[in-house]
């Protein structure tokens, strides 16, 4: 739900380790109210959203205080989460050179990387990406979906709301248009269950 | 982990905290020591009625200086999507208020007792008087420091949230101005405490509510 509106209902999605989904649908279709449900920052309407592991959240807010320097900004999530890589984290996405700029002189895609390595750190198992590649030039596209590939193929789950094809194999597609709730419908209950082992 | 967010809370909000702090945070204290300066300009430089008058001015202009931070307290970090972060890490938002709320009044209770000497002497308090002014803000900061936060935390997904909680903070904070300002006319230490059992109310009460209200824009 989102507001007064129920957003889709009668979903059910299932994933066991190193399954992923790509959630598609349109704007304002609920992609990512369903990514926040099943973080359990907002509660369904009905039915049940069951995770074990840690949960890793990847949306388009940052999470980094703009007035600091992107090192400080990332090394407070790094401390935090007990990250042990952070020069190879750092490295990876090609952030190395940008660790003394304040947060709010990088660019849409220098601060989506920042992102990415926030979650990279924080080395959660359920991996819920919100338009990880929206702002992002070809090359850092390739890298956030073999990302994904990566944590996929090491047990991990990913689920991952998405405009653009990822280049990710084994991914399953869930189209929320299918569960669309018409907009009367809000004495009736919706069913939406997430199971991550 | 509370220890990292105070100390990132307080990196964000302390006033002279170096790179990392942002520019704004020193304004109360400057704000607070200009209305001091200011005052003796604007009813004359007569002692009598400066030393009388004085503390009351210390005191309004502290309620003022409370102010000033809170449009940045909360709201901010929710668009950041900060506080939604360090849920998923496991922090109750009682937690993460009552760490706020800490950082909050460091960065502008104790700047503010160490500028009201300054204040004090523009002022022409004399020492009984400053005696009082500076243990009735030592008791009543914190209270402002929790009712700010709470108000922060209410307005912060309106629009007009910074003006408005500049409104809703002055009634709110009138217990402890009353209290406070009055053991200055009665020259009487015994009414601060019950500035200091209204802070301990309100600080105890803070984190729950701001947390609530926090949860409730998510």
């Amino acid at each position: 739900m989102r507001g007064d509106r129920l957003l889709f209902r009668r979903l059910s999605l299932d994933l066991g380790p190193s399954q992923g989904c790509h959630v598609t649908g349109a704007n304002g279709a609920g992609k990512t109210t369903l990514l926040r449900t099943v973080a359990g920052l907002s509660a369904p309407f009905a039915g049940d959203v069951r995770c074990a592991g840690s949960v890793g959240l990847m949306d388009e807010r940052s999470a980094l205080e703009p007035d600091m320097t992107l090192g400080r900004a990332l090394g407070f999530w790094f401390a935090l989460d007990r990250t042990r890589e952070r020069a190879s984290v750092l490295d990876r996405l090609r952030l190395t050179q940008l660790v003394d700029v304040p947060v709010r002189y990088l660019s849409t895609g220098q601060t989506k990387r920042a992102g990415i390595a926030r979650l990279l750190g924080q080395d959660a198992q359920i991996w819920l990406l919100d338009e990880p590649l929206s702002g992002l030039d070809t090359a850092s596209q390739d890298m956030v979906s073999a990302l994904i590939s990566e944590h996929l193929g090491t047990g991990g789950i990913a689920l991952i709301a998405s405009h653009q094809p990822l280049a990710v194999p084994g991914l399953t597609t869930l189209a929320i248009e299918d569960f669309i709730a018409p907009h009367q419908s809000l004495s009736k209950t919706g069913d939406l269950g997430e199971t991550g082992a | 982990m509370i220890l990292l967010l105070l100390r990132r809370d307080l990196a964000q909000f302390f006033p002279f905290a170096g790179s990392g702090g942002s520019a704004g945070a020193a304004l109360p204290v400057i704000f607070f020591v200009a209305v001091a300066m200011l005052y003796p300009f604007a009813v004359g430089p007569d002692a009598n009625v400066l030393a009388r008058t004085g503390g009351g001015v210390i005191w309004i202009a502290a309620l003022l200086a409370a102010i000033l931070p809170l449009d940045r307290l909360v709201a901010r970090d929710i668009e950041l999507g900060h506080f939604d972060q360090l849920r998923l890490r496991g922090l109750s938002e009682e937690a993460m208020m009552a760490v706020r709320m800490a950082a909050h009044w460091m960065s502008f209770g104790p700047p503010l007792i160490i500028a009201a000497l300054p204040a004090a002497a523009l002022l022409q308090l004399d020492g009984p008087t400053l005696h009082l002014v500076l243990l009735g803000l030592l008791a009543g900061t914190p209270g402002l420091a929790a009712i700010g936060l709470i108000i922060a935390a209410l307005t912060a997904s309106l629009r007009s949230g910074a003006a408005l909680s500049g409104l809703l903070l002055i009634p709110l904070a009138l217990p402890i101005l009353i209290f406070g300002a009055g053991a200055l006319a009665r020259a009487d230490a015994a009414s601060l405490g019950f500035v200091a059992a209204i802070s301990l109310g309100l600080v105890a009460i803070a984190p729950f509510a701001a947390g609530a209200a926090i949860r409730a824009v998510r």
